[in-house]
Parts: structure tokens; C-alpha cells; sequence
């Protein structure tokens, strides 16, 4: 069998992630994606911790940490700066979601319009896991976190930050899982082949904020791919084309492996699974549609 | 080549021959000439550099932030509310000791919606750990603009230099705009020791436990020490080159005085025809007018104390619950050494009410017996 995964690694020892952190494994992938001649735009976030206390630093490549709101706007910056002096190094911008879908919503949709030049990689661990668990836009429907407690969980969808970003015309934009690191380090090597803002979001499962086994960090996002709960596609140039088309567990199957959906009652849950099918069909007909207009 | 500008087109051309690489910027009342002007300076190659429109404010301090620690010469302008939404990120430069420098047009905090001057916006900036050069005219806001990019990258620190709405954003006068080639001279490209770059990985801004944390504050505030020296030296050395000697204070008639008036930034040009005034009726009172706040300048208020047995400061800023902000820090530097002199402390022009040099005079005048921390003049 065929490595294709680059052998390289970029991200060291003694890195302070939790046991069994999603987070941690994403970044290690997107960096033998992206190589050494990369600069890494870091907000507020888990990783602000996982990178290593000042003067350490577990990456290979030189990071700048920001402020929590500004991953986009300060990679712009970076990039501007690449452009001015001529050079091609890539400017990642590395955020959670509390940084991508709330604070930092409104640099990032500022970058996308105007076509900087970053490629931005959400590792969605969907809530504020790095404050303790609190929830975020990214939390699904559900869950407890520490602000959403049990008797009155997450009433709220969870936002569909893809398609805002879709909505961008931006040029690349795409969901990976931990689980499939081929597939994520495909997407993030296309993603590099275009100029302009990139985007993309991948599920990275915290066993601390899910209330998991953190052995179980693979089998679980696989899950959440096959149940269609976190479905794997990218929309490049505005075509959508579905990565991964098995759609073969069910809702159950997944949430029963976490502690923060376990206060669920069988009703909720039916309706959680009425939901994934709904979003399930409406990709499918979107790549069929988008497809079809692509002939 | 003199060219007759005003003090927002000053700012630009001063980011020009300064060859700032990154501008990032958001337009607000009263600064928005200065960003236009820079956009038709990018747009017809005039200047080389790359132009982010950003979203707001805060990202455009944020992507200053960015591109300087990549190693570019970063620029950008705003007025009052958009400095207080780039707050964060004023510190965040700051802490980083990165040389970003920018214009802030004073302009009144709202509500209610005001465009016009007065200098709490740049005043409630203080603590962010910016350098903050009030200007009196467009000269020396294109001036500022060159110096402060040589001070700033020496020392790491960024800088504000800070013009009034209007006033001084507005008014077309004659700029001299020096030789490209002399600029450059004075000002070589910005070559910072430590950037981002793929070849050394280093982590900027990591998470810093209290082990080190109260060390780093301390860099800041010995580079605000060399600050004050490296202000005098570029503003010497620039008078050298140029013909216009700038420092920490300027001393407007201040030889043989026993009363001394305090001011800064447009308004202390009116204080100046006041002094003119006086003085040719006999009267012994000069001008002190503060181009630097920050760092600020303990020692030279000091020595300007000392021969004089009375000051009065005119603030267009209050802080509220105390007084006027340039009155409180004066009074604070001369405690320690003189504290028999009387400082009256007026609050002037706020919103941009004119101060006349009938009110000025007047201030003056009202300025005798026991002195008072906080008088409103003018109040209706």
C-alpha cells in the first residue's frame, strides 16, 4: 500500500493537548499538507495552549499569536506582506470555531470578500472547549456544555458556517474530519493550488467537552461522518461534490458514545435524525444541481 | 516642492515618502481624505504598497499587526470611535513591540454624534502603550509621520500621531515635501531582527506565565525612557536634514517668564498670538506647547518649572471623575520636585467649541489666587 500521507513531520513533541485531543491531530495533518515555507495566524483557542508556553513552541514553523477575533484580519496582514515582498510562503490562519463562527466571523467574512490571499482552517470542536465548555454557534442541537446545562440544552441549530462561506464565492471551500486524514490533506493541498481566501472547517472531536472515552477520538468521528451528521464535501468554484457518499449510521449510534447528548430523550433524538436527512438530501440535490450546471 | 495640503492630506503623503508597505484601513469622518488619498497614491503607482480595506477598524489594526510582524513598514489612520474599536489591538502591537504607526484625526467620543475635535478619543488611549505626538500644524504632521516610523523602529513601539478634526484634517496650507532621495536617507527601509519567517520558527505572543510576563512590561516602559532621548535625537537630526528641529516640548517665548501656559495640538498655535499679544504689553508669560504625551516628559516640564511661579494648562479632554488629562499628568511629574507652584487646570473646547484668543486670554486672567484643579470655561 501507498503512503500518501507526507512523512514529515512539522509538529513536535511535548505539545500540551489534552489526551485523545481531535485539535491536535488536525494540525498535525495540515502541516504535512502545507510543508515548512508556511506562517501560521494562531487567535485564541486551544492551540494558544497546545503550541507550548513562551519560549517554547511544539511547531515547526513560525506561528504569530492573535487576538481572538482577528485570525483572518491579522493573516491578511501576514499575507500582504508575503505579497509586497515577493515571496509565496503560506499564510494559514488556524482557528476554533468559537474564533471562526462568532467572534471572529466578521474578519473572516472581510478577508473572503476581498479575496486575501490565507488559507483558513476551522478545527471544529464545536463549543468553547478551551474556557471550560462553554457553548458557541458551532454547538449542535442538543448538547449540554457548561452554559447550556442538561434541563435546558442547546435549543439552536448549529450554524451552518460552510454555507456562509459558500456565499462568499470564494474560491475553495471544504469539510474534513481527523478521521479521514487523506481526504483532509487533499483538500488542504487544492486549497493551496488557489489564489484568494480558502476555507476549510474540520471536525475535531474533544473528548474533555464531549464526554468521551479519549481512545475512542477516531471511531467517533468517523461516526460522525458516516452518520451524514458531519458529511464530508467540498465546493470548489462554486460545484459541490460530496467526498464520502455512505450515509450507513444513524444518530443514535453516535450521540450514545458521548456524555453531552446523554439527558437526550428518544424524541429529541428522532428529530435530530429527521434533521441530518433533511441537510443529507439537500446536499445531495445541491451537488446534483450544481453539477448539472457545471455541463 | 512645496505644496498647499491639508492635514489629512499631509498624513498620507507623509505615509507615502515614509514607503509604507501594508496600509489597512476603514474609513471614519473626519480621517477619511487620508485613506483616499493613499488609495489614489496605490492606484497610480505612486506608492508601492499594498492596500487592505478592511471590515472595521479592528481589523485593520489587526492586519497592521500582521504585516509588521512580517517585517513591513505598516500604516494606518482612524478618529474616535474607530480608535476605541481597535483598542485591543492597540495593546496587542504594543505588547508585540511592533513599529506600526498611525494618524488619529481627533474627534469627540459619541453620543451624542459629534465629528468634531476634541482629544479624549486619542487620550483614553493612554496605557496602550503607544507613543503619542500631538501636532500643531500639516508640517509637522508629515514631519511626524517620518520620524515617527525612524523613533518607533528603533525602539519597538508603535505611534499615533494625533491632529485635530477639522481644524487642522481640513485646513489647506503649504507643506514643504522633501526629496525622495533625502527621506530615504533619513529613513532606510525597516529591517526588524525578528519577523515571520519560514526559516526561523520562532512563536510570537505564546502564553507567558508570571515568570516572565512582569519582565517583558518592563522592556516597554525602558523603551518608552529611550523613547524620550530618541525623540530629541530624530527631531534634532531631522532638523539637520530638513530645516525643521522638533523635540519632546516646544518652548514658544519662554525666556525670562514667571507664568507658563501649557497646550497642545492646533489650538496652541492660538495660544501663541495670545503670548505674542502679552508680551508686547510687558507681561512675562510663554508657551509650553506638549508635542509628546507620550512618553511624557517629566524631566523637561520640570525644568520649565522651575522658573516660573505660576502654570496654567488648557485641556480639550476631561477625564471624567478627575480633570483635565495633561493637567493631571503635568501636576503628577512636578510632585515630587516642586509642589509650591499653583497649576490651574481650565477644561476648553470640548466637541470642538472654538477657543479664541479672547478665551484664551481671558483663561489667563481668570488664572490668579488659589488655584483650582477643574475650571469650565465657557460654560453656557
Amino acid at each position: 500500500m501507498k503512503l500518501t500521507i507526507p512523512g514529515e513531520e512539522l509538529m513536535g513533541h511535548g505539545n500540551l493537548s489534552c489526551q485523545g485531543c481531535g485539535g491536535s491531530l488536525a494540525m498535525r495533518y495540515a502541516l504535512k499538507a502545507l510543508g515548512r515555507d508556511t506562517i501560521a495566524v494562531i487567535p485564541a483557542c486551544c492551540w494558544s495552549i497546545i503550541d507550548g508556553p513562551f519560549p517554547y513552541s511544539c511547531l515547526k514553523i513560525p506561528v504569530f499569536h492573535t487576538a481572538f477575533e482577528t485570525a483572518a484580519s491579522a493573516a491578511s496582514g501576514v499575507s500582504a506582506a508575503m505579497k509586497i515582498k515577493g515571496k509565496k510562503t503560506t499564510v494559514l490562519a488556524w482557528a476554533g470555531d468559537g474564533g471562526t463562527f462568532d467572534i471572529g466571523i466578521q474578519a473572516l467574512s472581510g478577508a473572503a470578500e476581498r479575496g486575501d490571499n490565507i488559507i483558513y482552517i476551522c478545527y471544529d470542536n464545536e463549543a468553547y472547549m478551551n474556557t471550560g465548555i462553554q457553548r458557541s454557534s458551532a454547538t449542535p442541537y442538543g448538547a449540554w456544555t457548561t452554559t447550556t446545562p442538561a434541563k435546558k440544552f442547546k435549543s439552536a441549530p448549529k450554524k451552518n458556517m460552510v454555507e456562509i462561506m459558500v456565499a462568499h464565492k470564494i474560491p475553495y471551500t471544504a469539510t474534513a474530519c481527523i478521521a479521514y486524514p487523506e481526504d483532509f490533506i487533499k483538500k488542504i493541498k487544492k486549497a493551496k493550488g488557489f489564489q484568494g481566501t480558502k476555507y476549510i472547517q474540520v471536525l475535531a472531536p474533544c473528548p474533555t467537552g464531549w464526554r468521551y472515552d479519549p481512545a475512542k477520538t477516531i471511531e467517533l468521528s468517523k461516526m460522525a461522518v458516516e452518520s451524514g451528521i458531519y458529511p464530508l464535501y467540498e465546493v470548489e468554484n462554486g460545484i459541490y461534490k460530496i467526498s464520502r457518499k455512505a450515509k450507513n449510521k444513524t444518530v443514535k449510534e453516535y450521540i450514545k458514545m458521548q456524555g453531552r447528548f446523554s439527558h437526550l430523550t428518544g424524541e429529541v433524538i428522532d428529530e435530530m435524525q429527521k434533521n441530518v436527512d433533511k441537510e443529507w438530501e439537500l446536499l445531495i440535490r445541491k451537488e446534483e444541481f450544481y453539477g448539472h450546471t457545471k455541463e | 516642492m512645496k505644496k498647499v495640503v491639508t492635514g489629512n492630506y499631509a498624513a498620507s503623503y507623509g505615509a507615502k515618502v515614509s514607503r509604507a508597505e501594508v496600509v489597512a484601513a476603514y474609513p471614519i469622518t473626519p480621517q477619511t481624505q487620508i485613506v483616499e488619498k493613499i488609495a489614489s497614491f496605490v492606484a497610480n503607482n505612486e506608492m508601492d504598497a499594498e492596500y487592505i480595506k478592511v471590515e472595521s477598524e479592528h481589523s485593520a489594526m489587526a492586519a497592521c499587526v500582521g504585516a509588521s510582524a512580517a517585517g513591513c513598514r505598516a500604516y494606518t489612520a482612524t478618529s474616535a470611535q474607530g480608535l476605541a474599536l481597535m483598542h485591543e489591538m492597540l495593546h496587542w502591537a504594543a505588547n508585540a513591540r511592533l513599529p506600526v504607526v498611525m494618524a488619529n484625526v481627533n474627534r469627540a467620543m459619541g453620543p451624542p454624534w459629534t465629528v468634531w475635535t476634541d482629544q479624549n478619543d486619542s487620550l483614553s488611549q493612554r496605557d496602550t502603550g503607544w507613543l503619542q505626538f500631538y501636532c500643531e500644524n500639516s508640517q509637522e504632521v508629515f514631519d511626524t509621520t517620518i520620524q515617527a516610523y525612524k523613533i518607533c523602529e528603533k525602539i519597538g513601539l508603535p505611534g499615533m500621531l494625533v491632529l485635530d478634526a477639522f481644524i487642522l484634517s481640513h485646513t489647506s496650507e503649504p507643506v514643504e515635501i522633501y526629496d525622495q532621495d533625502r527621506i530615504d536617507k533619513f529613513l532606510p527601509k525597516y529591517n526588524p531582527r525578528y519577523k515571520l519567517e519560514p526559516s526561523e520558527t520562532h512563536a510570537f505572543g505564546g502564553l507567558t506565565t508570571p515568570e516572565w510576563y512582569y519582565e517583558l512590561r518592563y522592556k516597554i516602559q525602558s523603551a518608552m525612557d529611550e523613547g524620550l532621548k530618541e525623540i530629541e535625537s530624530v527631531g534634532k537630526d531631522f532638523g539637520k536634514m530638513f530645516g525643521r528641529k522638533y523635540g519632546l516640548i516646544e518652548k514658544y517665548r519662554c525666556d525670562d517668564i514667571d507664568t507658563l501656559l501649557v497646550m497642545s495640538g492646533s489650538t496652541a498655535s492660538t495660544g501663541k498670538e495670545v503670548i505674542d499679544r502679552l508680551r508686547d504689553n510687558g507681561e512675562r508669560i510663554g508657551l509650553a506647547r506638549m508635542r509628546v504625551f507620550r512618553p511624557f516628559p517629566k524631566q523637561e516640564m520640570r525644568k520649565l518649572a522651575e522658573d516660573v511661579n505660576k502654570i496654567i494648562v488648557i485641556d480639550r479632554n476631561i477625564s471624567f471623575g478627575n480633570e483635565g488629562i495633561f493637567f493631571s499628568e503635568l501636576k503628577s511629574a512636578l510632585y515630587n520636585e516642586n509642589t509650591d507652584i499653583p497649576v490651574y487646570g481650565f477644561i476648553a473646547g470640548l466637541g470642538g467649541r472654538d477657543i479664541t484668543m479672547k478665551d484664551i486670554e481671558g483663561m489667563i486672567k481668570k488664572a490668579d489666587g488659589k488655584p483650582k484643579d477643574i475650571i469650565w470655561w465657557g460654560l453656557k
